[in-house]
Order: C-alpha cells, then structure tokens, then sequence
C-alpha cells in the first residue's frame, strides 16, 4: 500500500571488499576522533570564566528604590495578583510620620517574600508594577541553598541597597535577630 | 652470604615495577583526558596543576571507600582475584628489555630485569595466567552477572591467545629466538640499514595488535565488563581498592603489552643512526667508546618509552572511537578470521624464508 509518493526504495547491497575487511572503516573512525581530538573545546570553566547572559535573561528579583533612596512599593499587591505561579506575598502598612525619607508613598510593605522556588521568573510581576519598583535583574541569579526556607527572599534581600556597592553582599540568610524583629513587626500588623 | 638476587638486577626489577606502577597511575589520567579531548571536553584539570594531582584523588577515593563484601562469597578467593590480576600484570614486565647496555668501569648492566632465553614464553605464560584473576573474580563474587563476565572473559581470552601465539610464531621464525634482548638487536646492525620487524611482518603485527586489544579487556574487546549488558561484569561485586587493583591491573596490561609490541615489532630500544651517533661522538667529540655507548643506550631507553606511549595513545584513542562488538561476532573474529589469517601468515613467513626474501 503506497501512501504517498515520497517512499524511498531501500536497497541493502551485498558489502564490497573494503567494507568487510572493515579496517578501513576503522582508520575513518580514528580519523575522525583525531580531528576532535585538535577542535577547540566548547567547555566554560564556570568560576573562572561565566557565559555571559543574553540580552532577555531575567534573574533574580529586587525592589528598587527612588532617586531619593526612599523604597517605591507601595504594596499595592498588583505584582502578586500578576504572579502566574502564586510566589509573591505581602503585608502592607501605613507610613508613620517621620518615615517620608523611607517611603514614598502613604503606604509601603511592611514584609514583602517571593518565594524562589515557586518563582518562574517570567517578569510578569515587572510587568504589572505601576511604581516601577519590582525588577528582573539582567546579571545575577538566586542562589542554590541548602535549606527550602532560605528561598524564600524577604525584605532584607530583595530592596536594593542604598549604596550599590553592597549589592553583591546581598543575598544573606536572616540572622536570628533580624528574623525576630521582621517577626515582631508582622504581628504588629 | 651474596644472594646474586640481590645484585644490580634486583634494582632493575624494582624501578621497574616502580616504573610500570607510576605509568599505570598516569594512563587512568590520560584516559580520562584523551577521552575528553577526542569528545570535545577539557576533562580533569581542577586537581593541581592542569589536574596532575587527579590520580591521587583518585586513589584516595578508592582506599577511603567501603569495603563490601557480598553474602555467600568466598572471601580467600574474591580477596585473590585482584591480587592475582596485578601480580600477573607486574611480572610479565620483568623480562622486557628496556635499554642496552650500561658499561661503568668495565662492569657491563644490562637495563633489563632477567636477561633469559625463554623472554617471550615468560611473556606469554604470565599473561595467559592473567584470565585467572578475572576468573577467579567473577566465581568467587557469588554473582550470576559477575560469573559470565568471568565466562566470557576466559572465553574470549583463550580465543585471541591462540591468534596471538601463532601471529608471534611467525616473528620466531624470523628471529630464531625467544629471548626479547636478542630479538631486539636483530632489529638493528651496525652500518646497515635498520629493518624493524614491522616491514618484514606487516600481517603478523595487525594480528598481534587486535589480539592485544583483546588480551588487556580493551574496547572493542571489553566484554567482560560490560555495563548495559552485565551490570558490570566480573568487578561488579567489588568496591574500594578491590576494584582499583583490577582497574589498575588493566594499565600495567596495556603498559607490558605496549612494551612487547615496541620489542618485538618495533625495534624496541633501537632507534635509527644510533650506531653513527656513537661514533661521532667517539671520532669527532673525543668521548670514549663506553660512555658514548652509555648515552646512546639511555637514548635508546628514551626512545623505547615514546613507541610505548606511543601505543598506550593508541589504545586509549581506538577506546573512544570503537563500539564494543557483540559477543558472537567477537569470537567469529577470533576463531575464523584471525586464526586462519595467523596460520596464512606463518605459511607465508616460512615460504619467503624458504626463498630468502627475508
């Protein structure tokens, strides 16, 4: 039964002398490895030398601030309800007087989370932030950690630093006091 | 009381197996960096510099690992397999010619372990006991897999000795002689052009050398281990050092086989013009005849070690290239092609002599 025209007759033809004598099919073999043997080789010795990051890459998260240092978030929870997978949490708050040089607007966040392990980093939440605040970093990636609780990013680690020479110490665990004090500051809201 | 084991020879003998061991510990990092190169990768390069340090990783891994051994095995024997792997594998070096003569103050060395007339059956009756080892592995793991990896190895191995003895036949016929020292010299005379025994045993050679591969488990022979198959073949009970000494048996293998290879069809430790280069030295330099002969037979030595990793490159390289053959098309090779060809060769050999081609 023919089904279509682009059939093609397969033969198998009696193998010549030099087939079966098969060394030369060997020395082919050898020459071939050979030749790899001089190609430059397409490994990246990953510490020392990175792949450098395409133009889209987007990496892990931070929470920018305004020209003035003072946090954008408003915690208006766009971002979150933007989230295909359901990785941003907050709590919002109201700013305090004497806090104008903190936050720019009434109401800022008082505990911000994403959770990096349900993150896709899609840049959706980017997307839906009207205070430009939440920002896909084109450079740097999330960790690998030890522990499942410490992907998730609070605070302490997504507000980018008043000074950008901190930025590559970010990335930390909490230490135990600053746990407590977030803590603290969650149930008081 | 003078033991005359005890003498220079013994000394030899020593560096020697040092020799072999040390080689053997380099060919598992050559290994794994030819495979590299020849796949496109960079391979061990973290361990000291350009991963020099990567064997001796490697053996620390394999001292520090468990020691396993399996319910129902026979402990005397699965602890003897891998020893008897290496003894065998070490000894057969004994009788390798690895330089000429060394002349100090009228006292003549010869850069060789024993100097015997019967070198190359000494050769052959070490490796052959050689199976025994992997035989005595694989029956003593208690282990179905492990026994027809044992199975196939002896199999295959008796099947390729007999090719391997008949392609040497032939090399015998020319040289009169089992002795490796004297087959060597043959391979070169004073003021005459040097004919290896290549030229004159084109056939002979491929024999040897696919009997070779063989002989030392190497792809595309490495059936007896074979992971797809054999979940891991006659080693596949064995852990820690155990292993390692089987491992590690299969280098000195490759290393002793290379040897006998450079020897017997390669000149060993001759090299071209040497017998010019001495008398140069001797008429134009002004050296005496003895020194100029001590540096040539280093020279030599030097010459010898480049054919054998030479070889050992070779091997490594047909290892990363070949597919293994499927254990049928293995022994009609063996039996009925590279048998009939060894016998055609030796009738072949005795007709050109009979005509005194060679």
């Amino acid at each position: 039964m023919q089904l279509t025209n682009r059939a093609k007759k397969l033969e198998k033809k009696p193998m010549t002398l030099a087939e079966r004598a098969y060394l030369p099919a060997i020395f082919q073999g050898l020459s071939i490895t050979m030749r790899h043997f001089f190609m430059k080789k397409a490994t990246v010795r990953y510490p020392e030398e990175v792949r450098p990051f395409s133009n889209t890459f987007r990496g892990l998260h931070v929470l920018k601030r305004d020209e003035q240092g003072r946090e954008r978030c408003t915690a208006c929870g766009l971002c979150a309800v933007a989230c295909p997978a359901e990785a941003i949490t907050m709590v919002a708050g109201e700013r305090k007087k004497g806090e104008e040089g903190l936050y720019r607007e009434e109401k800022y966040a008082i505990s911000y989370e994403i959770n990096m392990l349900r993150c896709i980093f899609c840049g959706l939440c980017e997307e839906a932030c009207p205070k430009a605040a939440v920002y896909l970093q084109p450079d740097k990636m999330a960790p690998p950690r030890y522990e499942r609780d410490e992907f998730i990013y609070g605070k302490d680690r997504l507000v980018e630093p008043v000074s950008p020479d901190e930025r590559s110490v970010r990335g930390i665990q909490l230490t135990a006091d600053q746990a407590t004090t977030l803590r603290g500051k969650l149930q008081q809201a | 009381m003078e033991l005359p084991a005890l003498g220079w020879q013994s000394i030899v003998i020593f560096v020697v197996f040092a020799l072999s061991l040390l080689i053997a510990t380099y060919c598992t990092y050559a290994e794994r960096v030819i495979a590299a190169f020849l796949q496109d990768r960079v391979g061990p390069d973290r361990a000291g510099p350009y991963g020099l340090a990567q064997p001796l990783a490697d053996a620390v891994k394999m001292f520090t690992k468990e020691e396993f051994f399996p319910g129902g095995a026979n402990k005397a024997l699965f602890v003897f397999g891998p020893c008897l792997a290496m003894i065998t594998a070490l000894m057969s070096s004994a009788v390798i010619p690895f330089g000429n003569i060394m002349n100090f103050g009228n006292n003549l060395f010869f850069l060789q372990g024993i100097e015997v007339n019967i070198g190359m059956l000494w050769v052959f009756g070490v490796v052959s006991l050689g199976v025994y080892g992997v035989m005595i592995g694989g029956w003593a793991s208690n282990n179905k897999f492990s026994l027809l990896g044992a199975i196939r190895a002896a199999s295959q191995n008796i099947s390729y000795e007999l090719a391997m003895g008949m392609a040497l036949i032939a090399v015998l016929m020319i040289s009169g002689t089992l002795s490796l020292r004297e087959i060597t010299l043959q391979q070169s005379a004073a003021g005459e052009w040097h004919v290896w025994n290549i030229v004159k045993q084109p056939l002979g050679f491929i024999i040897f050398l696919v009997c070779a591969f063989a002989e030392t488990n190497r792809t595309p022979f490495d059936l007896p281990e074979c992971e797809t198959e054999l979940v891991g073949g006659y080693h596949t009970e064995y852990s820690s050092m155990k292993l390692g000494l089987y491992l590690f048996s299969e280098y000195v293998n490759i290393f002793v086989v290379s040897a006998v290879m450079s020897v017997l069809y390669f000149g060993g430790f001759n090299f071209p013009f040497q017998y010019e280069l001495r008398d140069w030295f001797v008429s134009n330099q002004g050296w005496e005849l003895a020194s100029a002969q001590n540096l040539i037979t280093l020279l030599g030595t030097v010459g010898l070690f480049l054919k054998i990793f030479a070889f050992i490159f070779f091997f490594m390289w047909i290892r990363w290239t070949l597919p293994r053959f499927r254990y049928d098309q293995l022994m009609r090779l063996g039996w009925t092609i590279l048998i009939p060809l060894a016998v055609f060769n030796i009738i072949l050999t005795g007709g050109l002599i009979l005509f005194g081609v060679i």
